[in-house]
């Protein structure tokens, strides 16, 4: 279906390919670094809130917009150093159980951005067990291009959902979205609320 | 000192209420305990119990991306939790309003209270907060009121800091 590539690893990227095309009205949180980026090189646009900071938060801005908009699908992709960072929100989101909230850890096993050094999944730390022991009930780790679509079934199926996509180290293009942070969060709103965004009292 | 005869938690839920609060988060503090049992008594507040305080700043970067008004409650001690995370308030511009619960102030027991509770006010500000100050029972609601107003209308980070001269010393059985 998609080009995923032939390596034993997940080319992180084209993964993203995968996971947001035909992505509906799917709102997206990106963690900082990598993740942001990935976001931005399949296409840069209002649902997308790319984070240049706030490491650990990632997926606690997920949970925000999930209870504001529970319409709406929100989809969380960050790295294994950024959801290492915020392991407690796991326990925090499991226990609201949000029904229209995915997250997705793009796992290299590496803090990318400040030189390769290894976190602690590449010595065994297992992020699928701890958001299952958090009392996430769907959880998948993806290894495999055949694991691909099972994965864009269950992002986009109702339940909240949790993923590891084990993927390769090799840096990748930097494609960097908006830097200021209020037009990253004044588009989204302005998306999601329309005209009356700007005036919320 | 005991605050069940205290009129200011329930008149702070009200206030919630006004300014159409939806999503509650919350490391417990007992001075905000009956405030935390009349947001969770009602269905139409989420009330978002958190590991630690920084996950409830990044939520309400998340409940103001989707149009929902939020607030943290906290006590002195989670304060210095957050640092890094408000970062998200000024970067973004978000809404984020505090109500914190001292510990480490007036009457303190607990030596490790001390340094936390004492530089609660100086973090928050340096992290460009508006920081009020409540000592008395009656400045806490208008003070409260100023903080939510001043996050929404102006968009940043603020905080009331409920003094322990109010809530009373935590005495471990001393008395």
């Amino acid at each position: 279906m998609t080009s995923l590539g032939q390596s034993v690893r997940l080319d992180r990227r084209e993964l993203c390919r995968s996971i947001l095309q035909n992505r509906d009205d799917m709102l997206v949180i990106a963690g900082l670094g990598a993740s942001a980026w990935d976001i931005t090189a399949v296409g840069d646009c209002s649902e997308n809130f790319p984070l240049w900071g706030g490491m650990g938060g990632a997926a606690m801005i997920g949970l925000g917009l999930a209870i504001a908009q529970p319409q709406r699908k929100i989809l969380v992709i960050t790295g294994d150093g950024e959801m290492l960072m915020g392991l407690g929100s796991l326990a925090t989101i499991a226990t609201k159980h949000p029904p229209n909230l995915a997250i997705i850890v793009l796992d290299n096993e590496h803090y990318g951005e400040t030189g390769m050094q290894e976190t602690a999944t590449k010595h065994g730390v297992d992020l699928v067990a701890i958001a299952r022991g958090a009392g996430f009930k769907r959880t998948q780790l993806v290894q495999h291009t055949s694991d691909v679509d099972a994965l864009n079934r269950e992002i986009r199926s109702d339940g909240l959902f949790f993923a590891v996509a084990k993927i390769e180290a090799s840096p990748q293009k930097l494609v960097l979205p908006p830097r200021d942070g209020a037009i990253l969060q004044s588009r989204m709103r302005a998306s999601i609320l329309g005209s009356s965004a700007h005036k919320q009292i | 000192m005991e605050n069940n005869f205290s009129l200011w938690p329930d008149e702070l839920y009200s206030l919630l209420k006004v300014h159409n609060i939806s999503q509650v988060s919350v490391v417990p503090d007992a001075g905000l305990s009956r405030l935390i049992t009349r947001c969770i008594d009602d269905n139409d507040i989420h009330v978002i119990t958190l590991t630690t305080e920084e996950e409830g700043i990044a939520l309400m970067a998340g409940a103001w991306l989707g149009g929902d008004k939020s607030v943290l409650l906290m006590q002195s001690s989670g304060v210095g939790n957050c640092i890094n995370m408000l970062s998200l308030a000024t970067n973004h511009r978000t809404p984020m309003p505090m109500i914190v619960t001292m510990r480490g102030d007036y009457g303190e027991f607990n030596p490790a209270q001390i340094p936390m509770g004492q530089a609660t006010q100086t973090v928050l500000e340096a992290m460009g907060t508006i920081v009020n100050r409540a000592d008395r029972p009656e400045d806490i609601v208008p003070s409260v009121d100023s903080t939510l107003r001043l996050a929404f209308n102006t968009f940043r980070p603020t905080a009331t800091l409920i003094g322990q001269r109010i809530l009373g010393a935590k005495t471990f059985g001393s008395d």
